[in-house]
């Protein structure tokens, strides 16, 4: 297509309307230009600000009064795998089922209800999520704990899994579906044991975009667990994770505490840029191979 | 006679076993599902019953009303600070990612090289991964500072010179301003902007673009005559998810906004938003109270937003898709960056 383009006699083309076309394409070239500075800005003050905090202490230790040095995020790395592990025990498989209603199952006006919510909820904002947790769950159980951030993430993380696994589910060809059920398999049987598997990768892709997003979250977990200076394993109580002490400690103005945050700020975006890059190079292979 | 309906009476259960066994999947996957709707519907009702005593109480003067203290005795519940500060960061988001955010999509449709294009949109869509306390705190350390010392007080002697527009710029270099939110709200939101204008462009038929260049447009006219005539109503569905994300977004907003509630004309001064005081304050109201109320108010009219939002904004996409011939279907690559910008 572009070559159609070089290749039209330049003389035809008036020098103003040229001019505007070159203008335009480098006007394009400059927004590509300006959306990069901050990433890459971003990414590479985090690193260096990041790499000063990391040493032993920064993940054997929990959290010590202002001004000692010596600190660390134990709590918070603790905090994060539980409140990240109820998350995911509620999310995959709800998230999951619905992905297979969307793309198994769903016809008429129940399927479209089903759909268009999935859609919205895409879009609530995670305070929201908190907020709805706060009042329903926090206010039952009495206390903030890591229970309810998990519940809080799962609001956030159910609708990523259902649509982006109907998405990959809908690559699988229909031919697989229907020479399995020509042979006889039970329809659930093809849904768990020839759908499912070729579509593998592409759940597992969905549910690592949607960890890496809820691995990243702050405010929910921020209403729901609200922090915990020492590590908490009972999923009852109040409990720290990563992102929350990035945002407390990001706001006091002592310097320990202040690395602490870039060290915990570089945690987060290595694990977050990781999922998501992998996900994204599983994503691809599986499009090319199914393509 | 006999053996025959002895087997036909073995087969019958096993069929009826295979519809039960058939039938009770459907239901737990359609369970999972309804639950979805369940859910919705549930988060709107805790937070519209949470809600209603604050709205019983101030009615229409929480919305319009600017004073808001909590002090028990005292307690008065006006949020249009916080409605403002969360509109005009919004608009300063919008104003600079979505002129940036089509051109990144129109550049992608039109280069045709893989090397450049694919990891030109994954960096984009890398934007959308960062989480966004990340971004609060090199905001709050890197920015804000520049934004200070640097970039304000040049606005302030240039722009704000200028009459009328001039009261925009007034005041820098005091801290966290909405000026400086808009601007990370305005990076935050650049990759689903990107993605979604990416996705209805590309679903303009090719015939279009190539028969205009064929009757000696230059790729610019192109553009501005084939492609973006059909692309339009996608694209402001794009920006509008956009704005629904730049509304609800809450730790990097309050943390560079300097969470002053303010209603006033400068962009230089600090602001505070919904997101960030019902992160800021629902420490102080865990007692079912007033204060508890207003805050789940605040949280219901942000999901109404954000929803109605969504909404407008799928509506449009598939007005799009549908004006340029129900191309909908195979947009793969297009569904995994949705994927992913999720």
């Amino acid at each position: 297509m572009a070559i159609a383009v070089g290749s039209r006699p330049l003389q035809a083309v008036s020098r103003a309307r040229r001019l505007k076309d070159r203008g335009f394409t480098a006007l394009l070239w400059l927004c590509a230009g300006v959306a990069l500075v901050p990433l890459v800005l971003i990414v590479s003050y985090v690193v260096r600000r990041g790499i000063a905090a990391l040493d032993a202490a920064f993940f054997t230790n929990t959290a010590l009064p202002a001004g000692l040095p010596g600190g660390g995020m134990l709590q918070a790395f603790v905090g994060s795998g539980l409140i990240m592990g109820f998350a995911i025990l509620f999310s995959v498989p709800l998230g999951v089922l619905t992905g297979l209603y969307l793309s198994e199952f769903a016809r008429g006006r129940v399927a479209s209800l089903v759909r268009f919510v999935a859609e919205i909820l895409l879009s609530t904002p995670s305070i929201v999520a908190g907020a709805f947790v706060w009042a329903l769950v926090v206010v039952a159980l009495g206390s903030f704990s890591a229970l309810a951030g998990g519940i809080a993430l799962t609001v956030l993380m159910w609708p990523i899994i259902a649509r982006a696994t109907e998405e990959v589910l809908r690559l699988v060809p229909d031919e697989l579906r229907e020479g399995a059920l020509a042979l006889g398999v039970p329809r659930w049987k093809v849904v768990l044991r020839i759908v499912l598997p070729t579509a593998g990768a592409g759940v597992f892709t969905a549910i690592m975009l949607a960890v890496a997003r809820g691995l990243g979250e702050t405010a929910p977990i921020l209403l729901t667990s609200l922090g915990n200076d020492f590590v908490n394993t009972n999923p009852l109580a109040p409990t720290d994770a990563v992102p929350l002490r990035v945002y407390f400690y990001a706001q006091t103005p002592f310097e320990t505490w202040k690395t602490l945050a870039w060290g915990g700020a570089l945690m987060l975006l290595l694990a977050v840029l990781i999922l998501s890059i992998t996900a994204r190079v599983l994503a691809n292979r599986q499009l090319k191979r199914t393509a | 006679m006999e053996t025959e309906q002895t087997r036909e009476y073995g087969t019958v259960p096993t069929r009826r076993h295979r519809a039960v066994a058939d039938r009770a999947f459907r239901w737990v996957t359609l369970a999972a599902g309804l639950g979805l709707v369940v859910m919705l519907g549930l988060l709107l009702w805790v937070l519209g019953e949470g809600g209603w005593r604050a709205i019983r109480e101030f009615g229409l003067h929480f919305l319009i009303g600017r004073d808001w203290n909590p002090v028990a005795g005292r307690e008065s519940y006006g949020a249009l600070p916080f409605i403002f500060g969360t509109a005009v960061t919004s608009a300063v988001a919008m104003m600079l990612a979505v002129p940036i955010g089509v051109g990144v999509a129109l550049l992608l449709n039109e280069i045709s090289s893989g090397w450049v294009r694919n990891p030109l949109a994954v960096l984009v869509d890398l934007l959308a991964a960062i989480p966004s306390v990340v971004y609060g705190l090199w905001g709050l350390y890197v920015l804000v500072p520049i934004f200070d010392r640097d970039v304000e007080p040049a606005l302030e002697s240039t722009v704000g010179r200028i009459p009328v527009v001039g009261d925009l710029f007034r005041g820098a270099g005091n801290g966290g301003d909405l000026l400086t939110a808009g601007v990370v709200l305005a990076v935050m939101i650049l990759p689903i902007v990107t993605a979604v204008s990416r996705e209805v462009i590309a679903i303009v038929p090719g015939d279009l673009r190539e028969a205009s260049l064929a009757l000696g447009a230059t790729r610019y006219e192109a553009v501005r005559m084939a492609v973006l005539p059909y692309a339009r109503p996608g694209i402001v569905g794009a920006s509008m998810l956009g704005l629904g994300r730049a509304l609800g977004e809450t730790i990097a907003v309050a943390l560079v906004v300097g969470n002053q509630p303010r209603v006033g004309a400068s962009l230089l001064q600090g602001g505070y938003t919904i997101p960030a005081v019902i992160a800021n304050e629902f420490r102080e109201a865990t007692s079912v109270g007033l204060h508890r109320s207003a805050l789940l108010f605040l949280a219901l009219v942000l999901v109404a937003m954000a929803l109605a939002m969504a909404t407008v904004s799928r509506l449009l996409v598939r007005h799009t898709a549908r004006l340029v011939g129900g191309a909908v279907e195979v947009r793969d690559e297009a569904a995994v960056t949705t994927m992913g910008m999720a």
